[in-house]
């Protein structure tokens, strides 16, 4: 019945069937490659090579959005449809490439040359309105770059002196791993009383204490054990470690070998987003490059596994079924990874920046680590500030700076930009506020991506620290700030948010599988102008029982910038 | 033995007890809907939510053990909201009319089936395809039990599985394939736990759509034969 060719599969699946389940995601994506879609023989052929049972393969297929199970176009375009990009025109860009192809947003052209999809954030929200084009397994971002542009700017370049050259450090310009020899020449136990006196905390968005991580996944008495490294960066308006990564991939390589000395891991994995297929080859070479130096390869190496469109799959236990061949389910908590992480083995798992600030802190010393930044959140941080502002890019300042230095250094004319922002008007009355008439002044700013909080111009003067942040009920998150002018109607952000949070939903449990859709329903009446009675108590009890009722931080977050922007009046019901 | 306080009783549970079973074992009454005894607990549906005191956000019963010192809510003002909401967004998205133990917790809530309105449901057309039974997955609450004893839980076959994610989720098999053409042994064990009636006797449901046992009898001969060759064409 099949006029598929399985032949150049089975020649590609001799390598991942040793891998067993955990071969699936990149047996699937192999198979993708070469068929284009993932035809049912196809499927069933990964199955039969891997050992995993067929409903398994197909409930994986179904899970991940990258994934097709029926034929797509050989060029699918991707059109970034998200916060940022929405307020840079992302929906008549896409409805505009529908209308000249003659179809529907994420449907395919009837000679099958097209797709053309609306998705979620694409992580190049400093370039928005994003698009992604992938043409026979080459992408393209824009209308044809190669290689998204990096923008760096800030008070500091110390996680980033070698990013924005439009290109890769070498390990040559990078240098010899200069803080990995210092860590080798230091007991495991050194290493990681090292990183607890620099006092690092997470950059993923949880701002967890690092060396604590590290000394749970040292003390388990389990082996194998493993580093993986969070390049998943799904969150909408996140960016960062997409720049590090593709400028300056071996700074994190050479803080997952640090990791690895300190916690005695054998094998690391780095867990790249499937929206970022350009870092791809840079990583692929970074890491040839460091096994030739000796780095890796040894006593410990690293696999890169590629995600496959899944916001849930940046949660740590979601993120490990993942390289485990499964949906992306979030796991219950307790047990945490650092006991039972990967493959239920001893895990530390950090984001791409915190690895990032680990060869700082032995180049520096803890001691000169922490002349950067405050007492209690040393270290310099990096914010992807998109939105309306002349310069959107990754920032990197200290921790202590102030938003209201951020946003003049981002927007280049402070006076102009801010003049009309109501810094003096009491948070009492903020409806006022907004009415006033601002020429294109501030109006607010989204603060720690679509999970995070709204703050408005009465922030201005908050310091961007852990602490200061939180006493003034803002995430800090993943360094999202996402700037809107007067000009913006709120109700069609909070609508792109609504969708956003209800296609990433993993489904697992009821508050966040069934509220993140009604979530959606009600914020798309809002922005229509369909408001319907009762729809306001609504909101607020489908987002409070997200928030306190959600197995995982997705669904405990799904309305916090919701309930942020009601509670700030910043929309008008 | 944990000494625990759940709604001003002092209890003490059982070693390694939730606490569900401990809030059960005092005859305080705790919802569940995805809970079994036969099958993994995953924290699906969050009915059982409980306060804890100390704990930010609300504890699944099910799954947090009971611990000495605990002081346990189970009928506070954040926990009926949670639970009365969780009801009436599943009125609003499944049919419930065959899961009579909801609809009483939805009474007993004042959770009413009209409260989101416009709100899309999960409708799909009932599944007939075998002679065992049938799959009417617009009365599925996705509380995972017929895949967990259909895999690792009870009988290893792996014949079901899960399509789409989120809102969007439903039980499903390899490329939607009819039962019989997948590895499903009709041992009948995923019918045996289906609270939702999603699952039902093929017999039950012909007899609900007024079918005679007669008419059922003279069905069931040719029906058999049927199921081998579509077998035989796998
Ligand atoms: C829905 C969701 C998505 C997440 N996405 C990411 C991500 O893309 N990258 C990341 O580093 N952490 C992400 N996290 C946080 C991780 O679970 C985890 O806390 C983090 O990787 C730990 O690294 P850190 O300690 O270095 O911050 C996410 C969490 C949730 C709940
Ligand atoms: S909160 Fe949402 S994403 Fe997390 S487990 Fe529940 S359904 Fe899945
Ligand atoms: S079909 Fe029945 S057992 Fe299976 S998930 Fe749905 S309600 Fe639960
Ligand atoms: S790329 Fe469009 S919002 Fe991030
Ligand atoms: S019974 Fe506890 S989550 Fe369903």
């Amino acid at each position: 019945m099949s006029d598929i060719d399985l032949a150049p599969l089975q020649a590609e699946l001799s390598r991942f069937d040793l891998q067993g389940r955990s071969g699936l995601l990149p047996a699937l994506q192999a198979a993708q490659r070469l068929y284009g879609w993932l035809p049912q023989e196809a499927a069933a052929e990964v199955a039969k090579a891997l050992g995993v049972p067929l409903a398994d393969v197909h409930g994986v297929i179904e899970f991940y959005s990258l994934f097709y199970s029926e034929p797509v176009g050989k060029r699918i375009v991707r059109v970034c449809t998200d916060a940022a990009c929405g307020l840079k025109g992302g929906e008549q860009i896409l409805s505009g490439l529908c209308a000249r192809h003659g179809i529907q947003p994420n449907q395919t052209t009837p000679d099958l040359s097209t797709t053309i999809e609306s998705s979620p954030c694409l992580g190049l929200c400093d370039l928005a309105p994003a698009t992604l084009t992938v043409d026979d397994g080459r992408w393209t971002i824009g209308d044809n770059e190669l290689r998204p542009r990096s923008m760096v700017y800030g008070l500091s370049s110390l996680l980033t002196s070698n990013c924005g050259k439009g290109r890769a450090a070498t390990l040559a310009e990078y240098g010899a791993y200069p803080a990995l020899r210092r860590a080798l020449e230091l007991t495991p136990e050194a290493v990681i009383a090292e990183v607890k006196a620099a006092g690092l905390v997470g950059r993923g968005g949880a701002a967890f204490p690092t060396a604590v991580k590290w000394e749970g996944a040292a003390k388990a008495e389990s082996f194998p054990k493993y580093i993986v490294c969070n390049a998943d960066e799904s969150e909408p308006g996140t960016f960062k470690d997409r720049v590090l990564l593709l400028d300056d991939p071996h700074r994190v390589i050479e803080g997952m070998c640090i990791a690895a000395h300190a916690i005695g891991a054998t094998r690391g994995y780095i867990y790249l987003r499937g929206e970022y297929p350009y870092i791809l080859p840079v990583l692929e070479n970074a890491l040839s490059e460091a096994r030739a130096a000796g780095y890796l390869g040894k006593k410990f190496d690293i696999e890169i596994r590629l995600g496959a469109g899944a916001y849930i799959c940046g949660e740590e236990t979601a993120l490990f079924e993942s390289i485990e061949g499964k949906r992306g389910y979030p796991r219950i908590k307790p047990p945490f990874p650092t006991t039972n992480g990967l493959f239920d083995q001893p895990t530390v798992i950090n984001n791409v920046e915190t690895l990032c600030n680990v060869p700082l802190i032995f180049e520096k010393g803890a001691a000169g680590y922490r002349q950067i930044g405050t007492e209690k959140s040393p270290g310099p941080k990096l914010f992807c500030v998109s939105g309306d502002v002349a310069k959107p890019g990754v920032y990197e300042v200290p921790f202590g700076t102030t938003l209201r230095e951020l946003l003049t250094m981002a927007n280049g004319s402070p006076v102009d930009w801010l003049s009309g922002s109501a810094v003096n008007q009491s948070t009492e009355q903020p409806d006022s506020r907004i009415t006033e008439k601002l020429e294109n002044g501030l109006q607010a700013i989204l603060f720690g991506g679509a999970a995070g909080a709204f703050a408005t111009p009465a922030h201005l003067d908050v310091k961007l620290t852990f602490e200061d942040l939180r006493a003034a009920g803002l995430p800090l998150g993943s360094g999202v700030v996402m700037v809107f002018d007067q000009s913006r109607d709120l109700r069609q952000t909070l609508a792109r948010l609504g969708k956003f949070f209800a296609h990433e939903s993993c489904g697992k449990c009821y508050p966040c599988q069934l509220g993140t859709q009604r979530q959606m329903e009600i914020l798309q009446r809002l922005a229509n102008g369909e408001w319907q009675m009762g729809d306001s108590e609504r909101l607020q009890d489908v987002g409070w029982t997200m928030t306190d009722a959600s197995l995982c931080g997705l669904g405990q977050t799904a309305a916090s910038a919701v309930l942020s922007a009601l509670k700030l009046g910043l929309v008008k019901l | 033995m944990p000494q625990l306080i759940i709604d001003d009783k002092e209890i003490s549970a059982d070693d390694g007890a939730t606490i569900l079973e401990a809030a059960r074992q005092a005859d305080i009454d705790i919802p569940t809907i995805c809970w079994h005894p036969a099958t993994s607990s995953n924290g699906l549906c969050r009915m059982c939510v409980v306060e804890v005191e100390g704990m930010r956000l609300l504890q699944p019963g099910c799954l947090v053990k009971a611990a000495d010192g605990m002081r346990v809510q189970t009928k506070s003002e954040r926990v009926i909201r949670a639970r009365k909401t969780i009801l009436e967004m599943l009125a609003s998205s499944v049919d419930l009319s065959d899961f009579p133990e909801i609809l009483a917790l939805m009474d007993e809530y004042g959770a009413s089936s009209a409260r989101f309105p416009l709100a899309e449901r999960r409708e799909v057309e009932v599944k007939d395809d075998n002679p065992m039974f049938i799959r009417d997955y617009a009365k599925c609450v996705l509380c995972w039990r017929c895949v967990q004893v259909c895999a690792e839980d009870a009988q290893f076959t792996f014949a079901i599985n899960f399509s789409g994610r989120g809102f969007e989720t439903q039980i499903g098999t390899f490329f939607d394939r009819a039962l019989p053409a997948t590895s499903c042994v009709f041992c009948g064990q995923c019918v045996g736990v289906c609270p939702s009636g999603a699952l039902k006797p093929k017999r039950e449901f012909l007899l609900e759509q007024g079918v005679t046992p007669e008419q059922i009898a003279a069905m069931k001969t040719g029906l058999k034969s049927k199921v081998k060759s579509q077998r035989s064409s796998i």
